[in-house]
């Protein structure tokens, strides 16, 4: 799923300080699970803009609804014929659906509430680690299930780095060598040999690198 | 000019706190008027959002009296409350409110003396800070 943090308040109280009413829209998706999106945080923010607005002796209105999911046109339509009553709107999904709100309701002042961090799952309760770089080629297949791409500080496909110590990243004691990681599990496998196989440089055209991107798949248009 | 009387609500534990305020009644020991007793199961089930409401309906302080860390009814809930409770502080502290306004207290059922004094402490520091309206 999509990863995502709490702004902090203060700096969504600057972005609708001019405002007196405000819809803060959650989304049932990715931030939901991820606790950070969903009806209860629509909540919590909501509540505590009014009661940041107590102590500055002003009042705020503010509004909550949780869609189903903010990248999706038939459920971003579904509060067109209330977000014309509001001065700005907060959405608290990942950065798709702030803007997916925008291109919708052009004349709406829409704000993202949270920060999008990345593509992870959770280990623990309240603990999230990425897994995906969404490079656009998956080649975990080729390094144990792992992906060195999301996992390695250097995105290294050929090996660790000097940099590992004692199964550790340099970067931090805390952040596994997932080269450790991948080549004791190719030994446990027995499949250490396959780490030595040629393979050609990976192609970043699929990624970043290649631009904005877009998937069009025929089957599915109506 | 009249002194400040703060709304305070209280979050109480209903296997130790409720206890120790049926000793201090025993006991004869008043709870301050100004402190509003909400009785919960197990201070673990108290989320963000419950700690946040009565700040928004108009109390000036808020805390959670719950169990002994190391003796808690369910094992954990007085831990998940406090850390439920520090997170209500880093929100206060982001919107320019005193942390202080919110705070967890740890009673045991025998505690009957302590659960008003705890009431009267927490009413004497939030007087002290002011109410939250500028």
């Amino acid at each position: 799923m999509i990863i995502a943090e709490a702004k902090p308040n203060s700096e969504l109280l600057e972005m609708v300080s001019d405002c007196s009413k405000v819809l803060v829209v959650g989304c049932k998706g990715c931030v939901t699970v991820c606790n950070v999106g969903g009806a209860k945080e629509v909540g919590v923010l909501a509540a505590t803009l009014k009661i940041a607005r107590r102590r500055q002796g002003r009042t705020i209105a503010v509004d909550e609804v949780t869609l189903e999911r903010q990248c999706d046109p038939e459920y971003v339509d579904e509060i067109k014929d209330r977000i014309g009553d509001y001065d700005a709107v907060i959405s608290i999904a990942c950065g798709v659906g702030p803007q997916f709100l925008s291109e919708r309701y052009p004349s709406a002042r829409v704000f993202p509430g949270v920060n999008t961090k990345f593509m992870g799952g959770a280990v623990a309760h309240g603990v999230w680690e990425e897994r995906c770089a969404g490079c656009g080629q998956c080649v975990i297949h080729n390094f144990g299930g792992i992906c060195p791409i999301a996992r390695c500080s250097k995105s290294l496909q050929n090996g660790p780095c000097g940099g590992s110590d004692h199964g550790k990243c340099e970067i931090s004691k805390d952040v596994d060598c997932i080269w450790d990681v991948i080549v004791r599990k190719m030994m446990s496998q027995g499949r250490l040999d396959e780490l030595l196989k040629f393979r050609p440089p990976k192609s970043w055209t699929t990624s970043r690198d290649g631009g904005p991107r877009k998937m069009i798949r025929e089957e599915l248009r109506i | 000019m009249d002194e400040f009387t703060p709304r305070i609500v209280a979050f109480c534990c209903s296997n130790c706190a409720a206890a120790a305020a049926t000793i201090a009644d025993g006991l004869q020991h008043v709870l301050p008027e100004n402190v509003k007793i909400i009785q919960v199961p197990c201070t673990g089930r108290i989320e963000v959002l419950h700690l946040l409401k009565p700040f928004e309906e108009g109390a000036d302080g808020v805390y959670v009296a719950g169990c002994q860390e190391d003796s808690c009814r369910y094992t954990s809930g007085i831990s998940k409350a406090a850390r439920r409770v520090a997170h209500v502080q880093k929100i206060l502290e982001e919107i320019a409110i005193e942390p202080e306004r919110i705070a967890v207290f740890n009673v045991s059922a025998g505690m009957g003396h302590a659960f008003t004094e705890i009431a009267r402490e927490m009413t004497r520091k939030v007087r002290e800070i002011g109410p939250i309206q500028a």
